[in-house]
């Protein structure tokens, strides 16, 4: 029973009133701070990190991991009323999550999100401490050719949510592969595409992305095609889901986060990766397809309930084998570092108190965020009933800061206003910047195990179908891809017969 | 049928896709290709500049075969208004202060949308000028100075 025994010591380090009071402060501010349209869960926690400096570390590692509950679910309330994702992983949540508030439902896919989301919460708290090490010893099995399979397999998957044609969404993955290569190259020094702009070294900030691409994007075709712009339902109906949502969201969150707890724990898949399969195995059980996209409640309660899912296992990488599997990893893991921790299989031998104490205090958190979002949903809902003319001057002020406060940098300002033109521009075009966007993600992880696995194989790429698990990710790749096919040739067929 | 190109959505999506992927890799030239064993910094831009500039030339060429045309370009005022508005507000936080800029950045914004009205916008400017400052700067602690240069 040394499994009890740990938990019991996590809830003794994480109930203490000082450690609770982190959590909830972290929670309530990652919210109020994510909520704001514009502003993703990594400008959230890059501003809030300062806050987490003077405090003894158990208590800033919990402090932290409130505020990215917080920021998470911020951002999928933001995806929900005004169709910003603050990152890739609530793209998702804006498919259904934006149509079923236009429809007047805003209330019911908030609270759906927030059960899914304490649900997905639950669960992962119990897999981390029963399966964490052993997990970790799977994944630490792992090596680039895995790596770079699982990743192509999440870049095709990401061409099934551009909508339209098939060539198009490639294209865009591609895209995003490119722009991800800007920046100095970690094996050879030499600085891409910077243009001679010091700040471009760095590579292009995943914020300026979707800020520029979507946030900007989004507003100015708003304004330019007003009459477009359907008005919400003056009557916002419940705010509450009704038993028939309940019903129907149940499949969907339990399927969201058994593949978010396997997907997450996959250190260099991102939570994007497990609501776009979340999405898109619920697209695959649905009886009625077409009701996604529209509305469908099923398109939140999955998603939602797989990124949580996926981003609590995200610990699991992180605090076992020290590699951030995501940029919010990525900063909790520097704010680690600066408490004098270093991550990585000592942690859980070394300081027992933080891993469980963190462990347990994820479950608080989710408790905490639960309790804090069902009453604030009427809250958030009000925000709609503010005239866009309002709204959007405030959005464009909010993300700028958004932008500039990541790195105190006036040329991120303007790298965000290039990406607003060429986001106009792909929108017009058609050409959509979601798989754009996983595959900036992606990019660097790639190249790295590309490159990193034909050196060891001295440049056979047969490698990739002799390791089993890798051949089973590209298996599925070429599947997914040739299912994908299908339909667009019945639709060419279909337009030719027009 | 006469083929219509100012108007023809493949056409210039394929177009914009070549121009960046062979712009990429006419820049990766600058960068050492290398081998399969050992790929140097310039190999994946290459290699990506050239699957996109293919990918480009399908839609292109698909563009040209079914000539579907742009249904809704973006105003071009709005585009230029709302971008000219995040750029001068770079310029304005760094020479002149945090205050300047985001009055300049909610007011010329308020300006792209329809319903523009002087005064609303005004109160508007005044209103998020206060909301910013204090949970940014009073709140958060960003440090950022108000005022510079005077």
């Amino acid at each position: 029973m040394e499994l009890f025994h740990n938990l019991i010591f996590g809830f003794s380090v994480a109930l203490t009133g000082q450690n609770l009071l982190y959590c909830f402060v972290g929670c309530l501010l990652g919210t109020l701070i994510g909520v704001l349209p514009g502003i993703g869960p990594l400008a959230t926690i890059a501003m809030l990190l300062p806050l987490t400096y003077n405090v003894p570390p158990v208590a800033a590692i919990i402090m932290l991991a409130g505020i990215y509950y917080g920021a998470m679910y911020g951002g999928s309330t933001t995806s929900i009323l005004v169709n910003l994702p603050g990152e890739t992983a609530s793209v998702i949540t804006c498919l259904d999550g934006y149509q079923m508030a236009r429809q007047g439902r805003a209330g019911a896919a908030l609270a759906i999100a927030a059960l899914g989301s304490f649900f997905a919460g639950t669960v992962c708290t119990i897999i981390i401490s029963v399966f964490g090490p052993p997990l970790a010893n799977m994944a630490l099995e792992f090596a680039s050719p895995e790596y770079f399979s699982l990743m192509l397999m999440g870049l095709v998957t990401a061409t099934v949510l551009g909508h339209g044609s098939v060539l198009k969404s490639l294209a865009m993955v591609v895209m995003g592969l490119l722009l991800s290569t800007v920046g100095t190259d970690i094996f050879s020094n030499v600085d891409r595409f910077s243009f001679g702009i010091s700040e471009l070294l760095d590579g292009i900030p995943f914020v300026i992305i979707a800020v520029g691409v979507f946030a900007f994007g989004e507003i100015v075709s708003n304004l330019s095609n007003p009459e477009e712009r359907v008005l919400f339902t003056s009557k916002m109906g419940s705010l509450y889901p009704t038993r028939q949502d309940l019903k129907q969201s149940v499949g969907p969150v339990m399927r969201g986060t058994a593949l978010g707890a396997f997907l997450g724990v996959l250190p260099g898949t991102t939570p994007s990766i497990a609501t776009f399969a979340s999405y898109v195995l619920e697209t695959k059980v649905a009886k009625d397809v077409s009701r996604f996209g529209k509305g469908a409640i099923e398109g939140v309660a999955g998603p939602e309930a797989a990124n949580n899912a996926d981003a609590q296992c995200k610990f699991i990488p992180m605090l076992t084998l020290g590699i951030p599997a995501s940029g919010t990893m990525a900063m909790i893991l520097g704010a680690l570092m600066i408490q004098g921790i270093a991550p990585g299989p000592q942690v859980m031998t070394r300081n027992p108190d933080l891993f469980w104490g963190l462990i347990a205090s994820m479950w608080c958190g989710n408790l905490m965020l639960l309790l804090l979002n069902l009453p604030l949903i009427g809250l958030w809902v009000s925000l709609l009933k503010v005239p866009y003319r309002f709204l959007f001057p405030a959005i464009i002020a909010f993300a700028a800061i958004g932008v500039y406060s990541t790195k105190s940098v006036a040329v991120d300002l303007y790298v965000a206003a290039l990406f607003g033109i060429l986001g106009v521009t792909w929108r017009m075009l058609d050409l959509s910047p979601i798989p754009m966007l996983l595959g900036f993600v992606l990019g660097p992880f790639m190249e790295e195990n590309l490159r990193r696995t034909l050196q060891v194989s001295n440049g056979n790429l047969g490698v990739f179908l002799t390791r089993p698990i890798s051949l089973a990710f590209v298996i599925v790749s070429a599947l997914i891809l040739m299912v994908m096919s299908l339909p667009a040739i019945r639709k060419k067929r279909h337009q030719i017969g027009d | 049928m006469k083929l219509e190109l100012r108007n023809n959505k493949d056409f210039w999506a394929g177009l914009l896709l070549i121009g960046m992927g062979s712009g990429a890799m006419i820049i990766a030239r600058n960068y050492r290709f290398g081998g399969v064993t050992n790929m140097g910094p310039g190999f994946f831009p290459t290699v990506l500049g050239g699957l996109l500039t293919a990918f480009g030339l399908c839609i292109l060429i698909m563009g040209l075969l079914r000539n579907v045309k742009i249904q809704r370009g973006p105003s071009l005022r709005v585009l230029i208004t709302l971008m000219g508005a995040l750029i001068l507000f770079g310029i304005l936080l760094e020479h002149a202060g945090f205050l300047p800029a985001m009055v300049t950045l909610v007011f010329l914004s308020a300006t792209a949308g329809r319903e523009f009205k002087v005064r609303e916008a005004l109160v508007l400017t005044g209103v998020m000028t206060f909301i910013m400052t204090a949970v940014f700067i009073w709140g958060l602690g960003l440090p950022y100075p108000l005022i510079k240069g005077f």
